[in-house]
């Protein structure tokens, strides 16, 4: 299970030093442990494009920054994305909530969110999981480790 | 006397110190010719209007040696909202907005907010509580040391001449020589 303290424990043990977010409805549960952390500096931004940028500049100073943000602004921050991942090719880890994606696997959503979530993922050449309720927090982290060993950006998708 | 963009970068350039400095569009080509320090970056290719994001980053993971960003006006409309993200952080950020009303490097189009935007006016809005607008040469000249000096985050509108047929600057290296020069600049491996 993924929840706010869980996923803070997570990401203070593999070393995250930001975590730069806009969250939705089921990342937001996760605030109050965020604040809470002694070691994670929270950083809100405006718009979703900004947290991919903002968290490149933590990066190339030597920071470990980590971006949460949901679907939507996802298929927002594109030119973002594309920039700090594919121009400048910074390992940049990043963490989408999936609205609606529990709803669309029973066909009861008109949603469209979860409909092109994934295939925004492979267009924009981002390894990632899914990670659903079976998953933990152990499993974002090493998530995050694998992509950090191989030096490349990498995700994990939030089923919600 | 109206200012060049090249005469407000000349009087940038003795006033930057140690602080990196961070050059979008039309600025990125011509730092380059007055300055070749590895804590120079020409955010070149760029995501359009990020400039001011990847400053604050880096201004947050270097807090002791502070960022200037130079951005165009077309550009920070594009993220109008990053001056709201810098209001909330007490970051050593100087956001300088070269203001020539339009968007010069794709031909001079007038952009939404051409003559009617006081990006100075926008930021004490949004909470930044230091900014500053200069309109010509003498007044950045005499301002532009105090408005540098102390902490940020500083936004400083700069208003300089259009200039015609500008084209798209190139980076002064690639990318990745970039980075590397940075980085080994801020003793990040």
């Amino acid at each position: 299970m993924l929840d706010g303290p869980s996923v803070v424990a997570a990401l203070e043990r593999v070393g995250i030093t930001h975590v730069v977010w806009i969250p939705d409805s089921e990342l937001g549960t996760w605030e109050p442990a965020l604040r809470a952390s002694t070691k994670l500096a929270l950083v809100h931004v405006c718009r979703e494009g900004e947290a991919f940028t903002l968290a490149a500049g933590l990066h190339l100073g030597g920071k470990k920054p980590i971006v949460m943000v949901q679907c939507t602004g996802l298929f927002e921050a594109g030119d973002a994305l594309r920039n700090v991942v594919h121009d400048m090719k910074l390992p940049i880890f990043f963490v989408v909530g999936v609205r609606s994606w529990y709803l669309q696997q029973k066909g009861a959503t008109a949603d469209t969110c979860p409909i092109f979530s994934e295939p925004i993922m492979n267009a924009w050449q981002i390894p990632y999981r899914l990670l659903d309720s079976s998953h933990s927090a152990d499993d974002l982290a090493n998530a995050y480790l694998e992509s950090q060993h191989a030096g490349q950006t990498g995700a994990v998708l939030i089923a919600e | 006397m109206p200012m060049t963009q090249r005469q407000a970068l000349e009087v940038l350039l003795p006033l930057r110190g140690e602080r990196i400095v961070v050059t979008t569009m039309s600025s990125a080509g011509i730092w380059p010719t007055l300055s070749q320090s590895p804590l120079d970056f020409a955010y070149i290719p760029s995501a359009m209007g990020h400039g001011p994001s990847l400053g604050l980053g880096l201004a947050l993971a270097q807090p002791e040696r502070g960022v200037i960003v130079v951005n165009g006006d077309g550009c920070q409309l594009m993220s109008l909202g990053n001056l709201a993200t810098l209001a909330q952080q007490p970051a050593n950020i100087f956001v300088i907005v070269l203001d020539n009303g339009q968007y010069e490097v794709t031909g001079g189009q007038p952009h939404a907010g051409t003559g009617r935007v006081d990006y100075a006016a926008v930021a004490r809005a949004v909470g930044v509580r230091r900014t500053y607008t200069f309109t010509n040469l003498a007044s950045w000249q005499a301002g532009a040391a105090d408005a540098l000096l102390g902490p940020g985050p500083v936004v400083i509108d700069l208003k300089v001449e259009a200039l015609p047929n500008q084209k798209t600057p190139k980076p002064p290296r690639p990318m990745a020589e970039q980075i590397r020069r940075l980085q080994g600049a801020l003793s990040v491996a």
